[in-house]
């Protein structure tokens, strides 16, 4: 399988090969990938906000967005600028320093999560050994961006949204972690390069069976909680508090709740196409070599993309299926249902591992 | 009628009765307090059904219409002329024996100045509490000084009044508040995604709990029962079409039957089915349009399309014969203003054959939802005797299990030819309510189903006088709208305009049990009791 890491290696030898000292490389290499990083979020939360707004046309028997460019693909560019050029209003009696700050938590936790995803063989700016630990603490930061928002806003619907949220996010988190960790008790190791090449011969959904599927749907439903996602959008509930932590903000600072919405999503569905779908790495079926071989020739970024939109692709169904939860209800569902099944589930996975009965 | 008039006569010997309608009983004010207990507790007069303020220009009151839901629905009437001068006019309350009364005295109390001696809160309700004299008084000044348009924000008014008499029979004031000094309150509305229209609740919440709604109203009051008063007939016939405009077709066609009843007019026998299926396709349109709401309301928009799918049929139909899809203006004294249109039937036959699958497939995608089911069981619960006591009528009344369609209590048009089943659930909570409307649809296609084949020919408008005078007298009639029971007052005094025009609204009532319904429950409750109940606000602020 084509190694991105010739890539990045070569470009690393060639800045020191013009004499380059090699704090300065890295110094060129870091602002090289941080640019990257931001266009691919960019670029990403633009695809995202289409592909919903198509999706969730075609499920309201709709068209969606017609009329700007090709099926309407420009709209989101029209979209973006528009959000851009709009006033920051502030606001008589808010916190003003956490009124700002706090989209800016959002967008960063958001952003680094992105920047741990492999995107392929050697695609990834962090390899560590305990990536997937590192994602699980970063993505807790967010929910104090949401609380600072839902605080300094000085206005009763986003503090009862923010602490909605912070009930949710805080709940969900547990049943989160237990599905992922279900998948590294099976792998035995918390670092990502390992755990997508672990799933070379087949994916973890595959090989760990009955424990690993009962963790992937636990795993969806807690996901889909954590990005405050449809049946779970609580604090944002449209109906009961307009908008929920961000009904004060506009423009661009609300532009950032908006953004990081989507690409949390598409970060939690990447997580899981690591974690049980095999990340980047392809379909491959054990015994059938000359299947592998052909699977093997679409690259894994496209793998791993396909993967991630698919995940999506079922959580943005719940959304524009179900009816919202009540907040008394969703807590009972993650407390009383939820995290007792995924830590009983973890045990399973253990026993399972111990007796070797996955594949 | 004459046995009433003897039950009556035993409880309240000195009773004078008057010939009218239905059966009149005047009564000093003194005497209402007692006679009023006396109905409800020995004549069985359980439900409250109109309360009309009155200014017979000597001297103010209210005109009561009382139903005996034991008695066959029996209807009977009290005229009770306020004691005291014109400044300080007022009538024992009657809030104690029937729960609706608070809200209608108070909208008496805000449009004539009557006040109810022992309500608990007796505030403007559909007015600012800034205004200056009620608009319902024949000398009342419209001028626009008095009444500027106020460029400041109304103040939240959170002081009761209540009054009682002393024992020289002098008025006095009590004062007291809505919330306690450390409640919690969030305001919803009047700008709310969720209140549909400008309705505006102000909820003491307990964390996510609420423990008291209080109701503001008056966002889209027109005056429309002010304007009738100089207005012709056949000019104040619009007016019922942008009240509840989802039972449009019931509200016109019942203003309709309480002129032709005064005038006696006889309505030709195609214009009497044309109505009966307009009445059916706008409550079809209605109660598609409740199923919507309240799966939206609910955070399951996709259900909202799925409903007004189908409910565009519904208003194509509308569109072809009427020339509009909201706002019809069809019905007309006599009869209705056009005919049919030639793709009529077929339009018909059309949606009668598209609704049953569309029903499973709602019931497929949010009525067997479990999420939908637990946000909905269990909750707002309305027992039967609150909701006679409220006098919560249609679908949310018979989602308490009580009998209360007028189409078959007091059958009109040709609701008495054609075999439907009342609809009754015996949940009590949102989950009935929502369930009787979804079962209703099935009933009115089965009406429709009936009818669309022997649409007799003929005319389709009596010949009505010129210039339309109805005769000295008050008349009340009523039909069964969307959301309840639909009723209109006339009184005339012979003139071509009516003296006074009282319109009954059925969400009148249903608002009136938010604060009893959303006690105790959160304030997603809130949002999905309020859709639920299904009220629709220019029919409250009329």
């Amino acid at each position: 399988m084509f190694n991105f890491g010739q890539w990045t290696s070569a470009f690393n030898n060639w800045l020191l090969g013009l004499g380059m000292a090699d704090w300065l490389a890295v110094l060129i290499e870091c602002v090289i990938i941080a640019v990257l990083v931001l266009l691919t979020y960019t670029v990403l939360a633009l695809f995202y906000i289409l592909y919903e707004r198509k999706l969730c046309a075609w499920f309201q028997c709709r068209l969606g967005p017609m009329r700007v460019g090709k099926w309407g693909l420009l709209q989101v560019f029209a979209d973006m600028f528009k959000i851009l050029i709009k006033e920051l209003i502030s606001l008589r009696g808010t916190d003003r320093f956490l009124f700002k700050l706090a989209p800016y938590i959002i967008i960063t936790s958001s952003v680094v999560m992105l920047a741990c995803l492999p995107w392929g063989n050697g695609l990834q700016i962090i390899d560590w050994n305990i990536g997937i630990f590192f994602i699980l603490a970063v993505s807790s930061v967010g929910v104090l961006g949401i609380l600072l928002a839902g605080w300094s806003s000085n206005n009763k619907y986003t503090l009862i949204g923010a602490m909605r949220s912070g009930a949710q996010m805080v709940s969900y988190e547990l049943s989160l972690g237990l599905a992922l960790m279900t998948i590294v008790v099976l792998c035995g190791s918390m670092d990502i390069s390992t755990i997508v090449a672990e799933q070379e011969s087949a994916w973890f959904l595959f090989r760990g069976h009955i424990p690993a599927i009962i963790a992937f749907i636990i795993y969806v439903i807690a996901a889909t909680a954590e990005t405050n996602r449809g049946p779970f959008d609580l604090p944002e509930a449209e109906h009961e508090l307009t908008a929920g932590y961000h009904t004060e903000y506009s423009g661009i600072h609300f532009g950032f709740f908006y953004l990081a919405e989507y690409l949390n999503l598409f970060i939690v569905s990447g997580i899981a196409s690591l974690m049980f779908l095999g990340g980047w790495m392809p379909l491959h079926v054990p015994g059938w070599d000359g299947f592998n071989m052909v699977m093997n020739y679409i690259p894994g970024p496209v793998w791993f993309l396909a993967k991630a939109f698919f995940i999506s692709f079922v959580i943005i169904w719940f959304k524009w299926t179900f009816p919202r939860v009540r907040i008394d209800q969703m807590l009972a569902f993650e407390w009383k249902y939820l995290m007792p099944f995924a830590l009983a589930n973890l045990i399973f996975m253990a026993v399972f591992v111990a007796l070797g009965w996955h594949f | 009628m004459s046995d009433l008039k003897q039950d009556i006569l035993k409880i309240y010997p000195s009773a004078t009765f008057e010939e009218g309608e239905t059966l009149t009983v005047n009564v000093p004010e003194a005497d209402w307090f007692k006679f009023a207990s006396d109905l409800k507790d020995k004549l069985q007069f359980d439900l409250l059904t109109a309360v009309v303020g009155m200014d017979w220009n000597e001297s103010l009151g209210v005109v009561y219409y009382l139903t005996s839901t034991p008695r066959n629905w029996e209807i009977m009437t009290v005229k009770v002329v306020a004691a005291g001068d014109r400044d300080n006019a007022y009538i024992h309350s009657v809030s104690s024996l029937w729960k609706v009364a608070n809200f209608q005295e108070r909208e008496v109390y805000d449009m004539l100045g009557i006040k109810f001696v022992g309500h608990p809160d007796m505030r403007r309700f559909f007015l600012r509490n800034d205004w200056v004299g009620h608009p319902l008084r024949k000398d009342y000044d419209a001028s626009p000084e008095l009444n500027p348009i106020r460029l400041e924000e109304e103040k939240n008014e959170d002081d009761t009044r209540s009054w009682s008499l002393d024992k020289d029979g002098n008025l006095v004031c009590t004062p007291g508040k809505i919330f306690a000094e450390d409640d919690y309150v969030v305001n919803i509305g009047p700008q709310h995604p969720s209140t549909h229209g400008v309705m505006r609740f102000r909820a003491a919440v307990d964390g996510e709990t609420v423990k008291k709604v209080e109701i503001v109203s008056g966002y889209i009051h027109r005056g429309i029962e002010k304007l009738t008063e100089g207005l012709t007939y056949p000019q104040i016939l619009h007016f019922t079409d942008r009240m509840d405009y989802m039972s449009a077709h019931q509200n016109r066609h019942c203003l309709c039957m309480c002129i032709e009843k005064a005038l006696g007019i006889e309505v030709p026998e195609r214009a009497v089915v044309i109505r009966t299926m307009m009445d059916e396709l706008m409550r079809i349109s209605s109660h598609l349009l409740a199923f919507g709401c309240t799966a939206m309301d609910m955070g399951a928009t996709t259900a909202f399309f799925y409903g007004f799918r189908e409910r565009e049929m519904v208003l194509d139909i509308f569109d072809k014969t009427c020339g509009a899809r909201m706002s019809m203006n069809y019905n007309v004294i006599g009869g209705v203003i056009a005919d049919l249109h030639p793709d009529f039937v077929k339009d018909v036959k059309e949606l009668i054959r598209i609704l049953p699958g569309a029903l499973k497939e709602y019931h497929k995608v949010f009525s067997g939802n479990i999420i939908a089911m637990n946000r909905l069981k269990g909750v707002g619960i309305l027992p039967k005797s609150d909701a006679i006591n409220y006098a919560i009528t249609g679908p949310s009344g018979r989602g308490s299990n009580w009998s209360c369609d007028c189409r078959k209590k007091h059958p009109y048009a040709a609701y008495d030819r054609v075999e439907f089943d009342e609809v009754l659930e015996t949940g009590c909570d949102s989950y009935s309510r929502y369930m009787v409307r979804m079962k209703e649809i099935e009933q009115s296609v089965r009406i429709l189903e009936q009818l669309v084949d022997k649409i007799p020919e003929g005319d389709i408008r009596a010949q009505v006088p010129k210039i339309i005078k109805l005769p000295k007298g008050n008349w009340y009639a009523q039909v069964e709208a969307s959301r309840g029971t639909f009723g209109v007052y006339i009184e005339s005094v012979g003139e071509k305009t009516p003296y006074r025009v009282h319109f009954q609204s059925p969400c009148f009532n249903l608002v009136g049990v938010m604060d009893l319904c959303c006690r105790g429950h959160m304030i997603a409750d809130l949002i999905s009791i309020g859709a639920a109940l299904d009220f629709v606000i220019p029919d409250i602020d009329r």
